[in-house]
């Protein structure tokens, strides 16, 4: 490309022309203009002419900066004119760098060292003001780690903006480059002292920043941010102070003690909005122990939510939010202003409302504040309504449904939220049915009866969003149908023709219900059957008996006479099943030709069973003889034997059923298996409480929970010890061995280690019940149901704090400035360490190496504090010492805890001295 | 870090000033800037002023036909961040003289160069307009 000729510098546009031009394009051809835009800046930026130059960049600077265009092709450009002696040029380089250098990718920004370090050492303050914004724009560990020094210098500098701007761009050097801290810290310290504000601002700042990571490091500062909440009146700056003890406060309780007699005379006094509401944050989050102040915070919050601004109703929900953490008395109080707030105009304050709302339910008043929330629901927008529903949904399934007390309500509760018009929720609904159904025992007659409803109801299968609850509720219909009034009733709503609707993998859910269904009328009929005629004693099953009795009060009422005389009942009976099989056939044999797998499949095998049974049927109703009970008899065994692999109760599976299974002699684990890892990396872990709606065809009975426990669980754990471990912690949640069939029925014992923690907020709970619950208390007279549970595996494992390198790397570099400051010079500051200690410090340090070499694997951290830190417990007792031992041992393990809790050590007897 | 980023978009929501004090790349940025655009210019007047983002809180505040919107932690105070904005736009008025879009839009270094005044590295440092605008006032007369 050629350069730019005198035309191009003389015609050149002014950034003023290209907006102009900008404006004044058509729609659509704005891309079209922008690239030529930049074919002329390419051009013009080559130009000598600094002021040229300058306005290419200025062009060049809007429009990526407004229109997305990528410019770094000319970051080379930047660095030129930066060098530039104009003022205003130099600006305009810097501030383009500023706006477009990416500080870990962009390389030209080591060629900017040169010419910061020279604008940073300038005599002309703007200058120097402005190589600093441009350092904490893009500053990256080698500019930190080679301006280091100029900006120690201008860290005491006489001019105050200077310096300002110095104390400022510290911090992000800080994190580039931890080693600045041991230069730099101690000067920053020293402007605490200052008097002028903008100073006292930008450290505040700064350590609020700092505070944020690793608050421990920051506790020997405490009296100076102390005296700066007294003697500071500037809003800006006390609110900056008070989120630094907002963090301070929790690591030293009597720090508490010293401020929040301040903070509430500031609430008192003061009329900016913005520190009375910091004032309040700090308290509740971090004073919620003082009574006092709480009370006091707690009415500022009530006066922020009477207010007609949204802002400050916004601010005091979310204040709430806060204090519900540890004081659910302060929403309690406020709930006639949360729940007017349920109805704002706000979104977002009716999110904030619902979430304090929940925060309150308690296994007393869920059902009078889901009634609350449900009617909402119906009177808000869609969107807002699933947000409703949503809450109440997690909130009661919390921790295995800890709410709910009353299961039959809340499964009666659920079928409605399936029912309200604009409900999106259809997945959580549907598998809270079925984690129920699995899980309590004492609510599945209910259950069965909430899915009838849903079942039956034609209208409902027109909704998509309905399927998911009404594949549960096929699936729960068809499952415990033995529970259910009227089978016939099911069946005829299972094969309904609107069943069309459904999606496929639905429909081949109803199907197989239909199946179930099918299958426990026959079964039932036969066994009614045998009773009357010769039935073969072989097949009746003592163990089926007792069901059988309620089946056949069931049967006889399905039949809707009642039936006393037996022959009677086999007649009518006999009619009735095969009505039923004729409908079974006449619905489903058309879908045998289905293009869908699942349906076609499903229907094949129930059309099978027909097949089957019909000849059976038949004959009896002939009244045949001879040729017929043979086979009748085959038929019947079938049919017990297909009953009996569905009639065996789910359950859920631990994730650590796999374990159960013990590893057979000369299975090596993990030898070849390992490859695999790469192959099935990416293949995700079902969750636990994962179901599978079709059940397999015809399981070994006995193995049948062994075959789910493959599925479901983690692949094999690493060695038989932990196996072994584990087998003794948690045998009494699994079955016994060897009679998993006599025992499908019982469920093991539920265990909650919840319970407790519940007893204790149930004493709270109490004090609230008369203020939140208006009508009827919950009957205590029925025990809660059992839910079944695992303790382990369920609760997911938080992930292991991921440890902020640059935080730990700043802090330790501050325990080190900060201890070491302490441990040599008596510094120039308040702080006037009592002598004694001082002696007591130097004829410690033999001890003290002692004691690091002891401690060698706790890397950073000066010698000399360290030393001090023991020296103190040493005096105090010996018994002390063992517990220390402990302390480190358990240091060793989490090495970043470690260095904070060092840090504590040696500063926990220092701070009193300054404040009380 | 307690401020993340400073936007100004117009009412049809095509951004007039936009300064970062983290480094986001241009899809990112204009992604972030699509979403929040999108989310504060459908609220109404009765509405407050902030909407959580992703992991920050954005507070805004309209003015005339200008929204201004800033990013921020979650630790941050946000009724002082609309007192900050409000103390922005009061600067601008006093350079300006009644503010307006057009005058941030031909004057966007100037807008940049007060909001440089105005925070570093997310923390508001300076809060006097007379210090924030002397600077400026020093390249004008030189100009």
């Amino acid at each position: 490309m050629k350069g730019p000729s005198l035309m191009d510098s003389l015609f050149q546009r002014s950034i003023d022309d290209l907006i102009k031009s900008l404006r004044l394009t058509p729609p659509g051809t704005e891309p079209a203009f922008i690239a030529k835009a930049i074919e002329e800046v390419r051009r013009e930026i080559k130009s000598s002419d600094p002021h040229t130059k300058s306005s290419a960049l200025q062009k060049l600077t809007y429009l990526h900066s407004l229109h997305g265009i990528d410019i770094s092709w000319a970051a080379f450009h930047f660095v030129e004119l930066s060098s530039s002696a104009a003022h205003s040029h130099k600006r305009t380089a810097y501030l383009s760098a500023a706006l477009s250098f990416n500080p870990a990718t962009t390389d030209v920004i080591l060629l900017l060292t040169h010419q910061l370090r020279k604008d940073l050492s300038s005599p002309n303050a703007h200058d120097v003001s402005l190589a600093l914004s441009t350092l904490s724009s893009i500053c990256n560990p080698d500019l930190a780690r080679d301006l280091t020094p100029d900006l120690f210098t201008l860290l005491s500098s006489s001019k105050v903006t200077v310096r300002r701007k110095a104390i400022a761009t510290v911090l992000r050097v800080f994190e580039q480059y931890p080693d600045a801290v041991r230069v730099c810290f101690k000067r920053v310290v020293e402007n605490l002292e200052n008097s002028d504000l903008g100073i006292l601002s930008a450290v505040v700042g700064l350590f609020c920043e700092l505070t944020e990571n690793e608050p421990r490091s920051y506790l020997p500062l405490a009296p100076e941010f102390y005296k700066v909440l007294l003697d500071c009146k500037n809003n800006w700056v006390l609110i900056k102070v008070l989120k630094i003890f907002a963090k301070l406060a929790p690591l030293e309780p009597r720090l508490g003690k010293r401020m929040v007699e301040p903070i509430c005379e500031i609430m008192r006094t003061m009329g900016a909005k913005s520190l009375v509401f910091e004032c309040v944050r700090t308290i509740l989050t971090s004073l919620s122990e003082h009574d006092s102040a709480v009370k006091l915070a707690v009415g500022k919050v009530r006066e922020f939510l009477l207010e007609d601004d949204p802002n400050l109703k916004y601010l005091g929900l979310q204040a709430l939010a806060i204090a519900a953490q540890k004081n659910i008395l302060a929403v309690v109080e406020n709930k006639d202003l949360v729940v007017k707030a349920l109805s704002d105009s706000d979104v977002n304050i009716r999110l904030e409302a619902l979430r304090l709302v929940m925060c309150i339910v308690s296994e007393d008043n869920v059902m009078e504040i889901c009634r609350i929330l449900i009617s909402h629901a119906l009177k808000s927008d869609p969107e807002f309504c699933n947000e409703i529903l949503g809450f109440i949904l997690l909130t009661c399934g919390r921790n295995y449904y800890q709410v709910i007390f009353d299961f039959d309500w809340y499964v009666l509760f659920l079928g409605e939220m399936a029912r309200v018009p604009h409900c999106q929720k259809g997945d959580e609904i549907a598998t809270q049915l079925i984690d129920i159904s699995m899980r309590v025992k004492d609510a599945r007659s209910q259950l069965v009866h909430v899915t009838r409803e849903l079942v039956i109801d034609p209208a409902l299968l027109g909704n998509p969003f309905m399927h998911a609850v009404l594949a549960a509720a096929a699936w729960v219909s068809g499952e415990y149908i033995k529970l259910s009034r009227n089978p016939f009733e099911i069946m005829e709503a299972l094969l309904q023709p609107r069943t069309s609707l459904l999606s496929p993998s639905v429909r081949a859910v109803y199907i197989h219900s239909a199946f179930k269904v099918l299958m426990f009328c026959m079964h039932s009929y036969l066994r009614l059957n045998g009773d009357n005629s010769s039935f073969p004693s072989a097949l009746i099953d003592s163990e089926l008996v007792s069901d059988v009795e309620v089946d056949d009060q069931n049967m006889i009422v399905t039949n809707g006479r009642p039936l006393s005389a037996s022959s009677v009942t086999d007649h009518l009976a006999q009619e009735s099943i095969l009505a039923l099989v004729n409908l079974a056939e006449i619905n489903l044999g058309p879908l045998a030709g289905s293009n869908e797998v699942e349906v076609l499949e499903r229907s094949t095998n129930v059309l099978g069973l027909i097949k089957l049974i019909k000849p059976m049927l038949l004959g009896s109703l002939d009244n045949g003889e001879g040729d017929q009970t043979k086979g009748e008899l085959k038929a019947s065994e079938t049919v017990k034997l297909i009953f009996d692999s569905c009639s065996e109760d789910l359950g859920p599976i631990s994730v650590n059923a796999q374990e159960r299974v013990l590893i057979p002699n000369g299975l090596v684990l993990k030898e070849n298996l390992d490859d695999l890892e790469e192959i099935c990396g990416d293949v995700k872990l079902p969750l636990l409480t994962s179901f599978s709606l079709v059940r397999p065809q015809f399981p070994e009975a006995s193995s049948n929970v062994d075959c789910q426990g493959k599925e479901e669980s983690e692949p094999a754990s690493e060695s038989t010890s932990l196996l072994a471990e584990h087998w003794k912690r948690h045998s009494l949640y699994y079955l016994a061995p060897g009679n998993t069939m006599a025992t499908s029925n019982d469920y093991p014992p539920a265990h909650d280690p919840k319970d407790k923690v519940t007893d204790e907020a149930e004493d709270l709970v109490k004090l609230t019940e008369k203020s939140i619950i208006t009508g009827k208390t919950p009957s205590q007279t029925k025990p809660r149901p059992v839910v079944v549970k695992f303790d382990d595996g369920e609760v997911t494992n938080v992930a292991t704090n991921r440890t902020e390198t640059k935080a730990v790397l700043i802090s330790g570099a501050v325990n080190k400035v900060i201890l070491g400051d302490e441990a040599t010079a008596p510094s120039s500051s308040r702080r006037k360490p009592p002598k004694s200690r001082r002696v007591t410090d130097e004829s410690s340090f033999g001890i003290a190496k002692i004691d690091q070499s002891e401690h060698s694997k706790a890397g950073l951290g000066g010698s000399k504090h360290h030393g001090h830190g023991k020296e103190r417990r040493r005096r105090s007792s010996a018994k002390d010492k063992e517990h220390d031992r402990k302390d480190k041992q358990k240091s060793d393990k989490h090495r970043s805890r470690h260095r904070a809790d060092k840090a504590l050590e040696a500063q926990a007897p220092v701070i009193p001295d300054f404040l009380l | 870090m307690g401020i993340r980023f400073v936007l100004m978009v117009n009412k049809q929501g095509q951004t007039r000033l936009a300064q970062y004090y983290e480094y986001l790349n241009i899809e990112e940025r204009r992604a972030l800037e699509g979403e929040i655009v999108r989310k504060c210019l459908t609220r109404n007047e009765q509405q407050c002023s902030f909407v959580e983002h992703r992991n920050y809180k954005v507070v805004y505040r309209r003015y005339a036909s200008l929204f201004f919107l800033v990013g921020v932690d979650n630790e941050e105070n946000e009724l002082a961040i609309l007192e900050f904005i409000h103390l922005l736009v009061e600067t601008m008025d006093r350079h300006f003289g009644n503010v307006c879009e057009l005058d941030i839009m031909f004057h966007l270094e100037k807008a940049h160069f007060m909001l440089e005044e105005m925070v570093m590295n997310g923390c508001i440092v300076e809060t006097s307009k007379a210090n924030i605008l002397s600077p400026i006032q020093l390249l004008d007369k030189a100009s």
